[in-house]
């Protein structure tokens, strides 16, 4: 279908759309990507009064790195985080998630930032934001600028802690402290798809080899990412030891993609494989 | 209510076409109404089948999950421009021609596109990488055989026609 009569702001400049979104932030919604809005206004699935296009802020497509981790401003697509070499370097596990993002002609429009606020259970990025325990920058008149730690922004299946009158700005991936391995792997039905079951895993290790930290985090198991803490579960090396302990701590529900059970059986098998994958890049 | 209008402004196929529109008018709607370049087909309207991929600035992207007052300002490439600069048809879609990568020809717009801009980047690739270079395009009649075909034999042709003449 088409999308509903909208009037359409192109602000140039930050400052006008935060002024925009201060005057008619309950109905407006902000336009990055569209490549999760746009389907809902064909599909008529939501009907905002008015578009604030921030695709000209030319200013806020950045991908930077420095010791302490990586910014992504608000207009960087997921294409070009998955092409910063320095992001890769930096924290290697950007790019193994943003990879399995939909397809490269998706990546090349849609925002990493857009899909932290569109908070899809489903996405990639808002579980790796939580993972790493990550943070959004938050821009608004009435309350300037707010930092939002990703275990308070994911408020609920495609809800997030951006309230109405604010634009995101920035998202920041901190990098893991240490000698520390990551892994993303997930399972779809076709390559590129949203995932049945997703994890990604953070492996910490001495310099004798043993494990001194590990988590995971996942997507499609639950209204908002899940972390779960292995540390003590995977300390002596037993990834499917550990695995267990994760799947019981998971509660997914049935959908018509998949049942509850097989998507905790695919929690269980994709982490001893992650887990195994993030220490073995670390290992001495 | 009248719905406000926006002038665009938008280079394809590197002539510049200008029309006014109503906001919600989709770039594809805007080539394919608007400026009567019906190459570009539309399927699903939600970013998923792929047939309305064009270029924008070179780079693939769905035009039916863009608006055309976005696009102002900008360059796109859709189907028509594929060709070769006299007219006759380009690599990819002399290729298509050749191995019989279509059938009803309807998801063809989106792979020639798509296949135009991965080339560019990878003009060199296997069989395994076309396969996934087209990953992300629907086809219901071919079974996708004879497109991995294309993507390889479109390789070659565009190999051949940019190698300097002896
Ligand atoms: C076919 C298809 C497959 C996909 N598969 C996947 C997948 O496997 N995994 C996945 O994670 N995603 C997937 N996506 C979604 C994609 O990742 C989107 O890019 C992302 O969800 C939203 O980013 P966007 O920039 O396109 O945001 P938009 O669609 O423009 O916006 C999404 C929402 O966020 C709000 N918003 C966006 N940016 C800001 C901002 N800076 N400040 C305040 N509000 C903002 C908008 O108002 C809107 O409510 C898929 C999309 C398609 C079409
Ligand atoms: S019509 Fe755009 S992807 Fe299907
Ligand atoms: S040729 Fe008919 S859909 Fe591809």
């Amino acid at each position: 279908m088409k999308p509903p009569p909208v009037v359409y702001h192109g602000p140039d400049t930050l400052e006008e759309a935060v002024r925009l979104m201060a005057e008619h932030g309950a109905e407006a919604k902000v336009l990055a990507g569209g490549q999760s809005l746009v389907p809902l206004l064909n599909m008529r699935l939501t009907a905002p009064a008015r578009l604030v296009d921030v695709n000209r802020l030319d200013d806020l497509a950045y991908v930077h790195s420095d010791r302490h981790g990586v910014r992504v401003g608000a207009l960087a697509r997921h294409a070009d985080l998955e092409h910063a070499t320095h992001a890769f370097e930096t924290i290697p596990l950007l790019r193994q998630a943003v990879r399995t993002v939909a397809h490269p002609t998706i990546r090349n429009r849609g925002t990493t930032v857009g899909s932290l606020v569109h908070a899809d259970p489903c996405g990639e990025m808002p579980a790796v934001l939580a993972l790493l325990d990550g943070e959004v920058v938050l821009r608004s008149e009435r309350d300037g600028e707010r930092t939002v730690p990703a275990r308070d922004f994911f408020v609920g299946p495609m809800e997030s802690a951006c309230r109405e009158d604010e634009i995101a700005v920035e998202a920041f991936f901190p990098r893991p402290a240490g000698r520390t391995g990551s892994d993303w792997r997930e399972l779809s039905r076709r390559n590129g798809d949203y995932a049945l079951c997703g994890v990604g895993t953070l492996v910490r290790v001495d310099d004798a080899g043993a494990v001194s930290a590990a988590k995971a985090a996942y997507i499609a198991m639950g209204p908002v990412p899940q972390v779960v803490d292995l540390t003590a579960a995977a300390a002596d090396g037993d990834w499917s030891a550990a695995a267990d302990h994760a799947a019981e701590q998971l509660d997914p529900e049935d959908d018509i993609h998949a049942s509850a059970e097989y998507r905790r059986q695919l929690a269980r098998v994709l982490t001893a494989r992650s887990l195994r994958a993030a220490y073995e890049a670390v290992a001495p | 209510m009248t719905e406000q209008r926006h002038q665009v402004t938008v280079a394809v196929n590197g002539v510049a076409r200008r029309a006014e529109v109503p906001a919600r008018r989709l770039l594809a709607d805007f080539l394919r109404a608007d400026l009567g370049l019906t190459g570009t087909h539309l399927g699903c309207e939600h970013g998923v089948c792929g047939a309305c991929t064009v270029l924008l600035d070179g780079a693939p992207v769905r035009s039916c999950l863009m608006f055309a007052v976005s696009a102002d300002g900008h360059d796109v490439t859709t189907v028509e421009g594929c060709r070769e600069p006299a007219g006759d048809l380009g690599p990819v879609q002399q290729a298509f021609l050749e191995c019989h990568g279509l059938q009803c020809g309807f998801c063809t717009p989106g792979f020639i596109t798509t296949i135009t801009a991965y080339l560019e980047e990878n003009p060199k690739p296997t069989e395994e990488e076309a396969r996934e270079a087209i990953g992300g395009n629907l086809c219901r009649c071919t079974g996708y055989q004879n497109i991995v075909a294309a993507v390889l034999r479109a390789a070659e042709l565009k190999r051949e026609r940019e190698a300097p003449h002896e």
